[in-house]
Protein backbone atom coordinates (compact mmCIF):
# COMPACT_ATOMS: atom_id res chain seq x y z
CA UNK A 1 0.00 0.00 0.00
CA UNK A 2 1.38 3.36 -0.97
CA UNK A 3 1.75 5.72 1.92
CA UNK A 4 2.61 9.36 1.41
CA UNK A 5 3.12 11.58 4.39
CA UNK A 6 2.25 15.22 3.98
CA UNK A 7 2.85 16.19 7.57
CA UNK A 8 5.65 18.63 8.30
CA UNK A 9 8.84 17.09 9.52
CA UNK A 10 8.23 17.92 13.14
CA UNK A 11 8.46 15.25 15.80
CA UNK A 12 5.09 16.12 17.29
CA UNK A 13 3.26 16.15 13.99
CA UNK A 14 4.88 12.91 12.99
CA UNK A 15 4.08 11.24 16.33
CA UNK A 16 0.47 12.31 16.18
CA UNK A 17 0.15 11.03 12.65
CA UNK A 18 1.54 7.67 13.73
CA UNK A 19 -0.96 7.58 16.58
CA UNK A 20 -3.79 8.42 14.20
CA UNK A 21 -2.85 5.60 11.92
CA UNK A 22 -2.51 3.15 14.77
CA UNK A 23 -5.91 3.97 16.19
CA UNK A 24 -7.64 4.32 12.86
CA UNK A 25 -6.67 0.73 12.23
CA UNK A 26 -8.31 -0.42 15.46
CA UNK A 27 -11.40 1.71 15.45
CA UNK A 28 -11.68 2.57 11.77
CA UNK A 29 -12.14 6.20 12.76
CA UNK A 30 -10.76 8.91 10.56
CA UNK A 31 -7.93 10.86 12.19
CA UNK A 32 -8.80 14.09 13.89
CA UNK A 33 -12.36 13.24 14.89
CA UNK A 34 -11.56 11.96 18.36
CA UNK A 35 -8.89 14.43 19.35
CA UNK A 36 -10.39 16.88 21.80
CA UNK A 37 -9.59 20.44 20.81
CA UNK A 38 -7.58 19.27 17.82
CA UNK A 39 -7.81 22.09 15.37
CA UNK A 40 -6.80 20.35 12.20
CA UNK A 41 -6.82 22.58 9.20
CA UNK A 42 -8.54 22.53 6.85
CA UNK A 43 -11.61 21.78 8.97
CA UNK A 44 -13.84 19.28 7.19
CA UNK A 45 -17.35 17.94 7.31
CA UNK A 46 -17.81 14.40 6.05
CA UNK A 47 -21.06 12.54 5.50
CA UNK A 48 -22.29 9.45 3.80
CA UNK A 49 -25.00 9.27 1.15
CA UNK A 50 -26.11 5.90 -0.18
CA UNK A 51 -23.93 6.11 -3.23
CA UNK A 52 -21.07 8.36 -2.24
CA UNK A 53 -18.99 9.89 0.51
CA UNK A 54 -19.05 13.66 0.67
CA UNK A 55 -16.30 15.82 2.05
CA UNK A 56 -16.81 19.57 2.39
CA UNK A 57 -14.43 22.25 3.48
CA UNK A 58 -14.43 26.02 3.52
CA UNK A 59 -11.64 27.58 1.48
CA UNK A 60 -12.48 31.25 0.96
CA UNK A 61 -10.23 33.15 -1.42
CA UNK A 62 -8.69 29.97 -2.72
CA UNK A 63 -8.47 29.29 -6.43
CA UNK A 64 -8.85 25.80 -7.81
CA UNK A 65 -5.17 25.51 -8.76
CA UNK A 66 -4.34 26.10 -5.10
CA UNK A 67 -6.16 22.94 -4.09
CA UNK A 68 -4.65 19.49 -4.41
CA UNK A 69 -6.79 16.42 -3.88
CA UNK A 70 -5.76 12.81 -4.21
CA UNK A 71 -7.17 9.45 -3.24
CA UNK A 72 -4.71 6.67 -2.59
CA UNK A 73 -5.18 3.43 -0.75
CA UNK A 74 -8.36 4.33 1.13
CA UNK A 75 -7.08 7.76 2.14
CA UNK A 76 -8.05 11.18 0.93
CA UNK A 77 -5.20 13.68 0.87
CA UNK A 78 -6.00 17.36 0.84
CA UNK A 79 -3.66 20.26 0.37
CA UNK A 80 -4.88 23.87 0.36
CA UNK A 81 -2.56 26.79 -0.33
CA UNK A 82 -3.29 30.31 0.80
CA UNK A 83 -0.28 32.25 -0.26
CA UNK A 84 0.75 35.42 1.47
CA UNK A 85 0.00 38.47 -0.63
CA UNK A 86 2.85 40.94 -0.29
CA UNK A 87 1.69 44.51 -0.38
CA UNK A 88 3.71 47.71 -0.42
CA UNK A 89 2.92 50.66 1.78
CA UNK A 90 0.32 48.84 3.82
CA UNK A 91 -0.17 48.59 7.58
CA UNK A 92 -2.05 45.63 9.00
CA UNK A 93 -4.39 46.43 11.86
CA UNK A 94 -5.66 42.89 12.04
CA UNK A 95 -4.44 39.71 10.43
CA UNK A 96 -6.62 36.71 11.20
CA UNK A 97 -7.19 34.99 7.87
CA UNK A 98 -5.06 31.89 7.55
CA UNK A 99 -1.95 32.03 5.40
CA UNK A 100 0.23 29.14 4.33
CA UNK A 101 -0.14 25.56 3.16
CA UNK A 102 -2.57 23.28 4.95
CA UNK A 103 -2.52 19.54 4.50
CA UNK A 104 -4.72 16.81 5.80
CA UNK A 105 -5.06 13.10 5.28
CA UNK A 106 -8.41 11.47 5.95
CA UNK A 107 -8.97 7.78 6.28
CA UNK A 108 -12.09 7.02 4.22
CA UNK A 109 -14.70 4.94 6.01
CA UNK A 110 -15.76 3.16 2.81
CA UNK A 111 -14.18 1.99 -0.42
CA UNK A 112 -14.48 4.55 -3.17
CA UNK A 113 -14.02 4.51 -6.90
CA UNK A 114 -10.93 6.75 -7.09
CA UNK A 115 -11.38 7.30 -10.81
CA UNK A 116 -14.79 8.90 -10.33
CA UNK A 117 -14.00 11.39 -7.57
CA UNK A 118 -15.27 14.89 -8.33
CA UNK A 119 -14.56 18.20 -6.66
CA UNK A 120 -16.34 21.53 -6.97
CA UNK A 121 -15.25 24.90 -5.67
CA UNK A 122 -17.94 27.56 -5.45
CA UNK A 123 -18.34 30.60 -3.20
CA UNK A 124 -15.28 29.56 -1.22
CA UNK A 125 -16.73 26.12 -0.41
CA UNK A 126 -15.02 22.99 -1.72
CA UNK A 127 -17.24 19.93 -2.05
CA UNK A 128 -15.70 16.57 -2.88
CA UNK A 129 -17.89 13.68 -3.98
CA UNK A 130 -16.36 10.22 -3.74
CA UNK A 131 -18.64 7.63 -5.34
CA UNK A 132 -18.52 4.38 -3.47
CA UNK A 133 -17.16 1.26 -5.04
CA UNK A 134 -19.92 -1.16 -5.92
CA UNK A 135 -18.81 -3.49 -3.16
CA UNK A 136 -19.31 -0.71 -0.58
CA UNK A 137 -22.85 0.20 -1.56
CA UNK A 138 -25.57 -1.17 0.67
CA UNK A 139 -27.29 -4.05 -1.01
CA UNK A 140 -30.61 -5.42 -0.01
CA UNK A 141 -30.71 -9.15 0.32
CA UNK A 142 -33.93 -10.93 -0.46
CA UNK A 143 -34.98 -13.63 1.90
CA UNK A 144 -36.45 -16.62 0.17
CA UNK A 145 -38.88 -18.76 2.07
CA UNK A 146 -37.97 -22.40 1.74
CA UNK A 147 -40.69 -24.75 2.79
CA UNK B 1 -6.65 52.87 13.45
CA UNK B 2 -9.64 50.68 13.87
CA UNK B 3 -10.58 49.06 17.11
CA UNK B 4 -13.02 46.28 17.46
CA UNK B 5 -16.27 46.31 19.31
CA UNK B 6 -18.42 43.23 19.22
CA UNK B 7 -22.04 43.20 20.26
CA UNK B 8 -21.93 39.46 20.95
CA UNK B 9 -18.82 38.32 22.77
CA UNK B 10 -17.59 35.24 20.99
CA UNK B 11 -16.89 32.13 22.99
CA UNK B 12 -13.44 30.63 22.88
CA UNK B 13 -14.55 28.07 20.31
CA UNK B 14 -16.18 30.62 18.07
CA UNK B 15 -12.95 32.59 17.89
CA UNK B 16 -11.61 30.11 15.37
CA UNK B 17 -14.23 31.23 12.88
CA UNK B 18 -16.91 28.75 13.66
CA UNK B 19 -15.43 25.35 14.37
CA UNK B 20 -18.40 24.04 16.32
CA UNK B 21 -21.30 21.65 16.18
CA UNK B 22 -24.03 23.09 14.07
CA UNK B 23 -27.43 23.99 15.43
CA UNK B 24 -30.08 25.94 13.60
CA UNK B 25 -29.59 29.71 13.78
CA UNK B 26 -25.89 29.62 14.66
CA UNK B 27 -24.04 32.84 14.02
CA UNK B 28 -20.31 32.97 13.44
CA UNK B 29 -17.64 35.60 13.67
CA UNK B 30 -15.67 35.74 10.42
CA UNK B 31 -11.89 36.02 10.36
CA UNK B 32 -10.77 39.34 8.94
CA UNK B 33 -7.71 41.13 7.71
CA UNK B 34 -7.76 44.89 8.06
CA UNK B 35 -5.21 46.86 6.08
CA UNK B 36 -4.56 50.54 5.79
CA UNK B 37 -2.79 52.43 3.06
CA UNK B 38 -2.64 56.11 2.21
CA UNK B 39 -6.05 56.23 0.60
CA UNK B 40 -8.27 53.73 2.33
CA UNK B 41 -8.94 51.12 4.93
CA UNK B 42 -9.48 47.69 3.40
CA UNK B 43 -11.37 44.95 5.22
CA UNK B 44 -11.23 41.37 3.96
CA UNK B 45 -13.61 38.93 5.64
CA UNK B 46 -13.80 35.18 5.12
CA UNK B 47 -17.51 34.52 4.64
CA UNK B 48 -17.76 31.41 2.46
CA UNK B 49 -21.12 30.14 1.30
CA UNK B 50 -22.99 33.43 1.41
CA UNK B 51 -24.92 34.97 -1.48
CA UNK B 52 -23.77 38.45 -2.55
CA UNK B 53 -27.30 39.83 -2.41
CA UNK B 54 -27.76 38.56 1.13
CA UNK B 55 -24.82 40.38 2.67
CA UNK B 56 -25.58 43.58 4.59
CA UNK B 57 -22.85 46.12 5.16
CA UNK B 58 -23.72 49.13 7.31
CA UNK B 59 -21.58 52.04 8.35
CA UNK B 60 -23.18 54.23 10.95
CA UNK B 61 -21.63 56.66 13.43
CA UNK B 62 -18.20 55.18 13.15
CA UNK B 63 -19.34 51.55 13.44
CA UNK B 64 -19.03 49.16 10.55
CA UNK B 65 -21.30 46.11 10.68
CA UNK B 66 -21.16 43.06 8.43
CA UNK B 67 -23.97 40.54 8.32
CA UNK B 68 -23.76 37.74 5.76
CA UNK B 69 -26.65 35.31 5.53
CA UNK B 70 -25.67 31.76 4.76
CA UNK B 71 -28.17 29.09 3.79
CA UNK B 72 -27.60 25.61 5.21
CA UNK B 73 -26.09 23.45 2.53
CA UNK B 74 -27.19 20.10 3.89
CA UNK B 75 -30.46 18.94 5.41
CA UNK B 76 -30.58 19.41 9.16
CA UNK B 77 -30.88 15.70 9.86
CA UNK B 78 -27.67 14.82 7.97
CA UNK B 79 -25.66 12.32 9.92
CA UNK B 80 -22.01 13.36 9.76
CA UNK B 81 -19.09 10.97 9.99
CA UNK B 82 -16.95 14.00 10.85
CA UNK B 83 -18.27 17.47 11.64
CA UNK B 84 -15.65 20.06 12.44
CA UNK B 85 -17.45 23.22 11.54
CA UNK B 86 -20.98 24.54 11.40
CA UNK B 87 -22.72 26.44 8.64
CA UNK B 88 -24.52 29.63 9.58
CA UNK B 89 -24.67 33.38 9.25
CA UNK B 90 -21.63 35.57 9.78
CA UNK B 91 -21.77 38.73 11.86
CA UNK B 92 -19.13 41.16 13.07
CA UNK B 93 -18.83 44.82 13.95
CA UNK B 94 -15.89 47.19 14.03
CA UNK B 95 -15.35 50.65 15.41
CA UNK B 96 -13.59 52.74 12.84
CA UNK B 97 -12.03 55.83 14.33
CA UNK B 98 -10.36 56.86 11.13
CA UNK B 99 -12.39 59.44 9.24
CA UNK B 100 -13.98 57.55 6.41
CA UNK B 101 -15.98 58.89 3.52
CA UNK B 102 -19.12 56.82 4.18
CA UNK B 103 -20.68 57.68 0.83
CA UNK B 104 -17.74 56.14 -1.01
CA UNK B 105 -17.58 52.75 0.71
CA UNK B 106 -17.64 49.91 -1.79
CA UNK B 107 -17.94 46.17 -1.29
CA UNK B 108 -17.25 43.11 -3.44
CA UNK B 109 -17.85 39.45 -2.81
CA UNK B 110 -15.59 37.00 -4.57
CA UNK B 111 -14.84 33.32 -3.93
CA UNK B 112 -16.25 33.53 -0.45
CA UNK B 113 -14.32 36.65 0.58
CA UNK B 114 -16.02 39.98 1.28
CA UNK B 115 -13.76 42.93 0.48
CA UNK B 116 -14.71 46.36 1.77
CA UNK B 117 -13.01 49.53 0.64
CA UNK B 118 -13.38 52.43 3.07
CA UNK B 119 -11.83 55.50 1.44
CA UNK B 120 -10.43 58.06 3.82
CA UNK B 121 -11.77 61.55 3.72
CA UNK B 122 -9.45 64.06 2.05
CA UNK B 123 -8.70 65.70 5.36
CA UNK B 124 -7.19 62.54 6.82
CA UNK B 125 -5.02 61.59 3.87
CA UNK B 126 -1.35 62.24 4.46
CA UNK B 127 -0.39 65.39 2.70
CA UNK B 128 3.10 66.34 1.74
CA UNK B 129 3.92 69.86 2.70
CA UNK B 130 6.49 71.62 0.60
CA UNK B 131 9.05 73.55 2.55
CA UNK B 132 9.89 76.78 0.86
CA UNK B 133 13.15 78.42 1.49
CA UNK B 134 13.16 82.18 1.31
Amino acid sequence: MVFRSFYPRQPLGQLRHEMDRLLSGFFAQPPGSWLAGGREQPAVNVWDTQDALKVELEAPGVKKDQVDISVVGGELSLRVERPEVEQEGVTYHRRERPVGTFTRVLRLPADVDAGKVQAELAGGVLTITLPKAESAKPRKIKVKAVS
Amino acid sequence: MSTESNLTKPSAEEEASGVEQTRSGRCYRPSVDILENEDELTVLADVPGAAADRIDVKFEEGTLAIHARVEPRQPEDTSYAIQEYGVGDYYRTFRVSEAVDAGKITAEYNEGVLILHLPKTEATKPRKIAVKSP
